[in-house]
C-alpha cells in the first residue's frame, strides 16, 4: 500500500474513533508526567470532553452517503452511526459517574488508567459497530474486554473485585475462544474474512456438508458472543462481576458493552448467517438464521426466566441489577428472533431506553452506596424522607425497567412485543413467558420502591449530591420520560435519518 | 362552543393540582387539603359541562380529538396509514357517564381523605394521579391508550394502598399489584396481538375489522384466534372486575386501604372490568361474545351467591361490604349475560349505581372507624344513640345496596333479571336467592351497628360534622335521583346500547 493509496481514503468517516484515540493517547501520556499529588479528576474531564466531541462529530457524520474504507474493513453506514450515538451516549454517561466514584480501598492512584482504559473499551465498541471484516470484529471484540478486565479487578485491595476480574477473564476467554473457533470455520469455507465476500460465497452454497458444519459455527459464535450479552447460556459471571466491579464499570458493562454484545452479533448473524440457505421440506431454501430461530427464542427464552426468577432472592443491590441486566438482555433477544421488519427499530430503541434507565439506576445506586458503604438493599430504606427527588428519580428508572407506561422502557417493550406477534408464526409463547417474567420482576423492582418509600430511614442526614451524578440523573430522566411520553422524538429520527438502515448490507 | 383540547383539558386538569402541590410546604395539613379537593373541581366543571351540553343536544363526537403520537415501523408503514398510534381521546354517551361519575367521586373522596393523618402531600398528588388514570381510561379511543392510563391507575393505587392503609397494608399493596399487573399482562398481549395483526389499535377501527369479511389486515387473525383472545380479555378484566376465582386481593384492598381510596377503589377502578367487558369484549368481538354468554351468565350468578353467603358469616363490616361488592358485581356480569337490551342496561346501570352505593357506605365506614376505631360487627352497635344521622345514612345506603324500589339498586337489579328471565328464566330463577341473601346480610350488618347491643359503650362520639355532609349528601342526592327518575342514566346511554345491539346483531 503506498502513500497515495491510504491519502485516498476517506479518512473523514473515522473522526470520532480519532477523537477518542487522541484523548487515550493524551490521557496516558498526562498521567505519566503528572505529578503524583495532583487530583486526577482533570483527566477525568478531559476524557468526558472527547466523548462529548466524539458525539458531536459523529452527528456531523449523520446523512453522509455509507463508505467503507480501508479495503472494507471499516464501514460507517447507518447502522454503525444508530448504534455509535448509544455508545457514545452511554459511555459519556458513565465518564461522569467515574469522575465522581470514591472507595474507602482508595483508588485515587489508579484514576488515571481508569479514564483510559474506559476510553480503550470504549474504541473497541466503535470498531465493533463499524467493521466489515471478521478480524476488525474480533480487534473490536478484544480491545472491549481486555481493559474490561482490568477495569473490573481495578479496586485491588478488595477481595470480591479481585474474585470478579478472575472470572472475568476466565469467562471471557473461554467465550472468546468459542467465537473465534467459529469464526474459524467460517473462514475456513468462505476463504475471506470480510462480510461482504462471505455473503457472496455463502449465497451460492448448496453442499449440505458445509452448511451443517456453518451450522456449529453459528452456535459457536452465537453462544461465545452471548458472554458479552450476559445472556444465557454465559450469563453466570455476571453477578460476581457487577458485585465486585467498581459501580461506574458495573454501569459500563451492564450498558455499554451489553449494546456492543448486540452490535457484532446483528453484524455478525445478518451478514453471514443470513445469507446461508437451508433446503426445506418444501424444497424452498429460507436464510440458516431462520432455520436457527428456535434455539435463539429457547436462549431467550431462559434468559429472561433465569435473571428475572433469580433476581427475586438478591439482597445486595447490585447483584440484583446484574440479574435484571440478564433479564433484559432477554428481552432484546426477543426482538432479534424475531426478525420481523421493526427488528432493528426495536433493539435500537430498547437500548437507548436501557442506556437511560439502567445508567440512571446505577448512578443512583453508586450514590447511595459509597454513602452508606453497603450495597444491602436495606439501606435504600427511607431514602423519600432523606433525599425525595433521589427517590423519586429511582422510581421513575424502576418504573421504565419494569415497562410501566410513560416510560421509555414501555414503549421499548411494546416495540418488541409487536415485531414477535407480527410475523407469519407469530411467537406467542415467547411473547407470554416475556410477559409474565415482567410481572415477576414487579416483586424486585417494587422491593426497591418499599424500601424507598414504606420504610423508615437508618438516618435523616440528607444527601449531597456531587454535579457530575447530578447531570447524570437529571439527563436520565428527562430521556426517560421524554422518550416514555413522545417517543416519537426518537423514532422519527431514526425513520428519518438512517432509512430502515437498508444500507446495511450494501 | 368549541370543544377542542376539552377532553385533554378534562383528564389532565389534576395535573395543575400536582404542579401546585409540589410547591406546598409539607407542614401546611389544612391548606394541602383545601388544595386537593379544589384541585379535582375542574374535571368536574367539566365534566358536567359536557354532560349538560349533551343533554342540551350537542353531538359527543364534537369531543374527539386526535394527534400523531407514535410511528411503528418506519416511512412504508406510515404511508398505509399502519402502526400508527394516534393520540385520540373521545367518548360515547357509556364513557360520558363513567367520566362524570369518576369526577363526582374523586371529589367526594378527596374531601373523605380528610380523615388522612399523615403526610398529606405526597397522598394528594398520588391522588390526582390517579384520576388522571381513571379519567383517560374512560376517554381513550385506542387500545395502547387505554393500557397507558390503565397502568397509571395501578403506581398511584400500589402507593396509596402500602402508606396509608391499615395494618396489613404492604401485603395487601403487593397482592394489588400482582393481581392486576397479571391481568393488564394479558391485556397486554391481546392488544398487542390485535394490533400487529390489524395495524391498528383504534377500538372502533377493530371493531370494523374484525367483524367485516376479508378486511385488509396485516395478517391474518383466524376465529379460534378471535375466542382466545376474548377469552383473555375476560380474564383481564375479571381480576379487575372482579369475577369469582379472581378476586381474592380485592378483598384485602377493600380490607387494608384508607376507606377514601375504597372509594375510588370500589367505586370506579373496579368498574373498568365492566366499561372494558362492554367496550372491548362486546364492542370488538360480538360473535364470540354471544357464544360465551351463557358461561357469563353462570359466573355471574356463581358470584352473586358466593359474594352473599360469605358476606353473611363475616365479622368485619368491612369484609361485609367487600363481599357484597363481588355479589353486585355478579349482578353486571348477569346482565352482560343475557345479552339482550333490558340486561346490558341492567349491567351499565348496575355499574353506576354501585359506584354511588359502595362509595356512600365506605365513606360512612371512614366516619365510624374515625371515631371508634373498629370496623368489628361484635364491637359496633346502638350507634343510633350517639350518632342518629350516620345511622340513618348507612341504613338507606344499605337499602339501596338490597334494591330498594326508588333507590338507584333497585332500577339496576329489576333491569338485569328482567333481562336474564327472558334468555335464561331456570339461572334467573336461581339467581334471585342472592338478592334475598342480600337483603339479609345487609340488615343484619347495618342493623346491628345502628340498634344492636355492643359489648363496648361509645360515650361522647360526635355525628356527622361539617365536612362530612357534601359527600353524603351527594350520593345519597345521586343514588335517588337515578332511582326516581332512571332517564338521567337511560338517555345518554340509548346511542351507545343501539350501537352494542347492532354489533350482536339484536
Amino acid at each position: 500500500m503506498d502513500l497515495d493509496t491510504l491519502l485516498s481514503f476517506e479518512w473523514g468517516t473515522m473522526t470520532p474513533e480519532f477523537i477518542i484515540l487522541g484523548i487515550i493517547a493524551l490521557l496516558s501520556v498526562a498521567d505519566l508526567f503528572m505529578p503524583k499529588h495532583v487530583d486526577r479528576k482533570i483527566l477525568g474531564w478531559v476524557g468526558f470532553a472527547g466523548v462529548v466531541l466524539a458525539l458531536i462529530s459523529l452527528v456531523s457524520l449523520i446523512g453522509t452517503e455509507t463508505t467503507s474504507i480501508l479495503y472494507d474493513t471499516f464501514r460507517l453506514d447507518s447502522f454503525a452511526i444508530a448504534f455509535k450515538l448509544i455508545l457514545l451516549l452511554g459511555a459519556a454517561l458513565v465518564m461522569l459517574l467515574a469522575i465522581d466514584y470514591r472507595t474507602n480501598e482508595g483508588l485515587e492512584e489508579y484514576k488515571g488508567e481508569f479514564f483510559y482504559l474506559f476510553l480503550t473499551a470504549l474504541l473497541g465498541t466503535m470498531f465493533m459497530a463499524s467493521s466489515g471484516d471478521l478480524i476488525t470484529l474480533f480487534v473490536g471484540l478484544e480491545l472491549l474486554s481486555i481493559p474490561s478486565y482490568v477495569l473490573a479487578g481495578m479496586r485491588k485491595r478488595n477481595l470480591k473485585s479481585n474474585e470478579s476480574a478472575m472470572k472475568y477473564v476466565l469467562n471471557g476467554g473461554i467465550s472468546t475462544a468459542i467465537t473465534l473457533f467459529g469464526m474459524s470455520y467460517v473462514y475456513g469455507i468462505a476463504g475471506t474474512t470480510n462480510l461482504k465476500g462471505i455473503a457472496q460465497v455463502f449465497g451460492g452454497l448448496s453442499d449440505p456438508q458445509h452448511i451443517y458444519i456453518l451450522g456449529l459455527a453459528f452456535f459457536m459464535i452465537f453462544v461465545g458472543l452471548s458472554f458479552k450479552l450476559a445472556s444465557a447460556p454465559f450469563h453466570m459471571w455476571a453477578p460476581d462481576v457487577y458485585e465486585g466491579a467498581p459501580t461506574p464499570v458495573t454501569a459500563f458493562l451492564s450498558v455499554v458493552s451489553k449494546t456492543a454484545g448486540f452490535v457484532i452479533i446483528l453484524r455478525i448473524l445478518l451478514s453471514i448467517f443470513g445469507y446461508i440457505p437451508v433446503a426445506q421440506e418444501d424444497g424452498q431454501p429460507i436464510p440458516l438464521l431462520f432455520a436457527v430461530q428456535d434455539y435463539i427464542a429457547f436462549l431467550a427464552g431462559a434468559t429472561m426466566i433465569i435473571g428475572n426468577v433469580v433476581a427475586l432472592r438478591q439482597r445486595n443491590i447490585k447483584r440484583m441489577f446484574a440479574y435484571s441486566s440478564i433479564a433484559h438482555a432477554g428481552y432484546i433477544l426477543v426482538a432479534l428472533t424475531a426478525m420481523s421488519f421493526v427488528t432493528f427499530d426495536a433493539i435500537w430503541f430498547y437500548m437507548l431506553a436501557y442506556v437511560l434507565m439502567n445508567l440512571g439506576a446505577f448512578a443512583i445506586i453508586q450514590l447511595i452506596t459509597m454513602k452508606t458503604g453497603s450495597e444491602d438493599i436495606s439501606h435504600f430504606a427511607g431514602l423519600y424522607r432523606r433525599s425525595p427527588l433521589l427517590a423519586v428519580g429511582m422510581g421513575i428508572f424502576i418504573l421504565s425497567l419494569a415497562g410501566i407506561p410513560g416510560t421509555a422502557g414501555f414503549i421499548g417493550k411494546l416495540n418488541i412485543f409487536m415485531g414477535a406477534l407480527m410475523v407469519d408464526q407469530a411467537h406467542y409463547v415467547l411473547v407470554s413467558i416475556m410477559i409474565a417474567t415482567t410481572v415477576v420482576s414487579y416483586f424486585y423492582y417494587f422491593g426497591v420502591m418499599t424500601q424507598m418509600f414504606f420504610r423508615p430511614a437508618a438516618s435523616d442526614e440528607k444527601i449531597q449530591l456531587p454535579a457530575g451524578t447530578t447531570a447524570v440523573i437529571l439527563i436520565t430522566v428527562i430521556g426517560t420520560i421524554l422518550f416514555g411520553v413522545m417517543p416519537n422524538l426518537a423514532i422519527d429520527f431514526m425513520h428519518t435519518n438512517f432509512n430502515q438502515f437498508v444500507d446495511f448490507m450494501r | 362552543m368549541d370543544f377542542n383540547y376539552f377532553l385533554t383539558l378534562l383528564v389532565f386538569s389534576p395535573l395543575l393540582g400536582i404542579l401546585l402541590l409540589a410547591f406546598m410546604p409539607k407542614a401546611n395539613e389544612s391548606g394541602i387539603k383545601m388544595l386537593g379537593v379544589l384541585a379535582t373541581l375542574p374535571s368536574l366543571i367539566l365534566a358536567l359541562i359536557a354532560y349538560f351540553s349533551y343533554r342540551g343536544g350537542h353531538d359527543l363526537a364534537n369531543f374527539s380529538e386526535k394527534f400523531r403520537w407514535i410511528q411503528f415501523g418506519g416511512q412504508g408503514a406510515e404511508q398505509q396509514g399502519m402502526f400508527t398510534v394516534n393520540y385520540e381521546l373521545g367518548i360515547d354517551g357509556f364513557g360520558l357517564i363513567m367520566v362524570v361519575l369518576t369526577a363526582v367521586i374523586a371529589t367526594l373522596a378527596a374531601i373523605a381523605s380528610f380523615h388522612i393523618k399523615k403526610e398529606w402531600k405526597g397522598y394528594y398528588m398520588l391522588f390526582l394521579l390517579l384520576e388522571i388514570g381513571m379519567l383517560g381510561v374512560f376517554t381513550s379511543e385506542n387500545l395502547i391508550l387505554f393500557f397507558l392510563f390503565f397502568e397509571i391507575t395501578l403506581i398511584p393505587m400500589f402507593f396509596l394502598i402500602g402508606k396509608w392503609g391499615y395494618y396489613d397494608k404492604e401485603k395487601a399493596a403487593y397482592s394489588f399489584l400482582i393481581y392486576n399487573g397479571l391481568g393488564s399482562a394479558i391485556l397486554l398481549i391481546v392488544i398487542m396481538v390485535l394490533f400487529s395483526r390489524t395495524g391498528t389499535s383504534n377500538i372502533e377501527m377493530l371493531s370494523v375489522m374484525m367483524n367485516t369479511e376479508n378486511a385488509p389486515l396485516f395478517a391474518p387473525v383466524s376465529e379460534s384466534l378471535k375466542m382466545g383472545l376474548l377469552i383473555a380479555l375476560l380474564v383481564a378484566f375479571g381480576v379487575k372486575l372482579p369475577i369469582f376465582p379472581l378476586h381474592s386481593w380485592m378483598l384485602r384492598v377493600h380490607v387494608e386501604a384508607p376507606p377514601s381510596i375504597v372509594m375510588i377503589h370500589s367505586g370506579i377502578l373496579l368498574k373498568i372490568g365492566a366499561f372494558g367487558l362492554i367496550r372491548f369484549g362486546m364492542g370488538i368481538f360480538p360473535e364470540q361474545f354471544a357464544e360465551l354468554a351463557v358461561l357469563l351468565a353462570v359466573l355471574g350468578v356463581i358470584n352473586l351467591l358466593y359474594g352473599a353467603f360469605l358476606a353473611f358469616i363475616q365479622t368485619d363490616f368491612k369484609m361485609v361490604l367487600a363481599y357484597s361488592s363481588i355479589s353486585h358485581m355478579g349482578i353486571v356480569l348477569i346482565g352482560l349475560g343475557a345479552l339482550n337490551e333490558a340486561g346490558i342496561q341492567g349491567a351499565i346501570f348496575q355499574v353506576v349505581s354501585h359506584g354511588l352505593i359502595s362509595a356512600l357506605l365506605f365513606f360512612l365506614v371512614g366516619v365510624l372507624y374515625e371515631r371508634t376505631h373498629t370496623t368489628t360487627l361484635a364491637n359496633l352497635g346502638g350507634m343510633a344513640k350517639g350518632m342518629p344521622l350516620a345511622s340513618g345514612f348507612l341504613l338507606a345506603g344499605a337499602m339501596a345496596s338490597l334494591g330498594l324500589p326508588g333507590m338507584s339498586g333497585f332500577v339496576s337489579e329489576f333491569m338485569a333479571f328482567l333481562g336474564l328471565f327472558e334468555e335464561m328464566p331456570v339461572l334467573a330463577a336461581v339467581g334471585t336467592i342472592g338478592i334475598i341473601m342480600t337483603a339479609v346480610y345487609l340488615l343484619r350488618a347495618v342493623l346491628g351497628i345502628t340498634y344492636g347491643n355492643a359489648e363496648r359503650e361509645f360515650d361522647g362520639v360526635t355525628d356527622i360534622r361539617s365536612f362530612e355532609w357534601a359527600p353524603v349528601l351527594v350520593l345519597i342526592g345521586l343514588i335517588v335521583l337515578i332511582g326516581v327518575y332512571p332517564a338521567v342514566l337511560s338517555e345518554p346511554l340509548q346511542a351507545t346500547l343501539e350501537t352494542i345491539m347492532m354489533g350482536i346483531g339484536g
